[in-house]
């Protein structure tokens, strides 16, 4: 009977009395098992669904970036408009990464530490990048920046300076809609230590800065770094926002994701590929990065 | 806050004018007129569809994860958060080569609603799973065990004692995997090939009144996604204070 209960693949241990007691090494006594047969079906159905939506698709992505051989990758790599793009979305993914660094730091430490009007809202409004869509995203940011009827956009193209359809303009979008990510990431952290060691550094003589510098920031280092890796992730992969501010020229302002549509269109599919292959590998190496990270932040 | 009120809070109120410029009228030719309606109609139930799966299989997954062992839970896991990690477009690729005109599987969905719920399910698998997870593994067994001491079953202790725990994670996760796929438009665009009146989602929708200049329109359709998401998050925030009052 009991040999029915193992996981698949455990040694079928000889049956001694009374060894279904919990102490035996953690395993759940027999009334809070679930029927052999559920924990089966559990098991295959949440696989099954698992392997066909993701794991499957996304081998399969890698399998097409090789199938026309190592030559046909580098030449895609190689073609102008996709080096364009992959330097382009370097640069934007670097500025958007620095400034929700600077900022979501500074916006946890004034969430944390500090009382305001306004502040449970603040606190909310913060995850509204999150949940609305990245099309809504671009529009807004164009409504109020370009530079025919923008709010702001017709005085700042006056002055030079042109947001949407350049640069500005999608490092702006793509700061958004990754802005919550470091925020969230540090605020449980600086809940959770609470100010003492600082108020204690402060009555030692230490000013802000230097609180900051060396009783802050240490506590709350492996939450930034996880909080820069995600965004740096959610950076890399923009589309929806960026499409809408870029204008989407090619070999201007256009980003990696962007040049995956339009090689797929344009049936050039093993450049679309290969530079798909590319965004998901990084994409992977964040969540093998976060997943590292996560028993050292425990610890 | 200078900052955030420049990057977001400006931007968004200025969707929410724009949406008004033509009044309540030029909402309501926008949002009702055939192709507009039709577009919100699609995205609406295919977000619940998708929801009420992410239900069932989030829940599913969390309790194997959790409670099950067995060879390549920690490879699962991980599995779990690609659809996180990956860019949406890429996303798309990566389902149009599984159940696209080249599927090794002979599946073609393309272009179809199916195409529709297949990469929604797929970008927002993660929700459900990753919120009744903690909670799953933060649950007190002695509770489970008194209760099968008293005789009820397994099937009468999950209904009885571990759901209604579980039921507030479920409702976030819920929340915001229907935010989520109300709004997507990455993984849709090589997937569902856009149909007027057949694939195409509000995002889509959005972004073709873009194209064509329509600014107030676009406004109007993303207005009301935008209400969607604020909705949602204020739903979050009132489960979250009512987890932690019974919490204390």
């Amino acid at each position: 009977m009991a040999s029915d209960l193992l996981p698949p693949g455990a040694p079928v241990a000889p049956e001694t009395a009374g060894d279904t007691t919990p102490g035996r090494r953690g395993r759940r006594p027999d009334r809070l098992r679930e029927p052999w047969a559920v924990r089966w079906l559990l098991r295959v159905v949440t696989v099954g669904y698992v392997f066909f939506l993701v794991a499957w698709p996304t081998s399969l992505v890698f399998r097409n970036a090789f199938a026309d051989g190592s030559q046909a990758v580098v030449d895609a790599l190689s073609d102008e408009s996709v080096r364009l793009a992959l330097q382009l979305t370097a640069e934007i993914t670097v500025w958007s990464v620095l400034i929700n660094l600077v900022f979501g730091v500074t916006i946890a430490m004034l969430l944390v530490r500090y009382r305001f009007p306004g502040k449970r809202l603040l606190s909310a409004l913060i995850d509204v990048p999150l949940s609305v869509s990245p099309v809504v995203v671009g529009l807004s940011l164009l409504l109020v920046y370009n530079g025919r009827d923008g709010l702001f956009g017709r005085t700042l193209e006056n002055i030079g300076i042109q947001i949407i359809f350049s640069a500005p303009g999608m490092v702006m979008a793509t700061t958004f809609v990754a802005l919550p990510l470091v925020i969230r990431e540090v605020v449980p952290v600086l809940q959770e230590i609470g100010d003492e060691q600082e108020q204690a550094a402060r009555s030692l003589g230490a000013n802000a800065p230097q609180t900051f510098r060396r009783i802050t920031l240490p506590a709350i280092k492996w939450a930034v770094v996880y909080g820069v890796v995600l965004s740096l992730a959610r950076s890399l992969g923009e589309f929806g926002a960026v499409k809408i501010v870029s204008g989407n020229i090619v070999n201007q302002s256009q980003t990696a994701t962007l040049v995956v549509e339009q090689k797929y269109q344009n049936f050039e599919q093993t450049s679309a590929y290969v530079v798909a292959a590319l965004l998901a590998a990084a994409a992977m190496v964040c969540l093998v990065v976060v997943a590292l990270l996560r028993p050292k932040e425990t610890s | 806050m200078t900052w955030f009120s420049l990057l977001v809070l400006i931007p968004l109120a200025a969707v929410v004018l724009t949406a008004s410029t033509n009044g309540w009228d030029g909402f309501w030719t926008t949002v009702s007129s055939s192709q507009t309606a039709s577009a919100l109609r699609l995205t609406v139930l295919e977000a619940i569809g998708v929801t009420v799966l992410n239900v069932v299989m989030g829940t599913a997954l969390a309790w194997v994860l959790v409670r099950d062992r067995f060879w390549g839970k920690r490879v699962l896991d991980v599995v779990i958060d690609v659809p996180f990690a990956l860019p949406t477009i890429v996303a798309g690729l990566v389902l149009l080569s599984l159940y696209g005109d080249q599927s090794p599987l002979g599946i073609d969905v393309a272009n179809t609603r199916i195409a529709v719920f297949l990469a929604l399910a797929f970008v927002t698998l993660p929700f459900v799973v990753r919120t009744v997870q903690p909670v799953l593994e933060s649950l007190e067994r002695d509770v489970e065990e008194a209760a099968a001491s008293l005789g009820a079953s397994r099937a009468t202790t999950f209904r009885r004692i571990i759901l209604p725990s579980l039921a507030p994670a479920i409702t976030a996760g819920a929340a915001l995997s229907f935010a989520r796929a109300i709004s997507e438009y990455g993984s849709l665009v090589l997937l569902s090939g856009n149909l007027p009146n057949r694939t195409e989602v509000a995002s889509v929708r959005v972004l073709s009144y873009i194209e064509n200049g329509n600014e107030a329109a676009a406004a109007s359709v993303a207005a009301i996604l935008l209400v969607v998401a604020l909705l949602v998050i204020v739903l979050l925030d009132l489960i979250q204070r009512r987890v932690a009052r019974r919490g204390e």
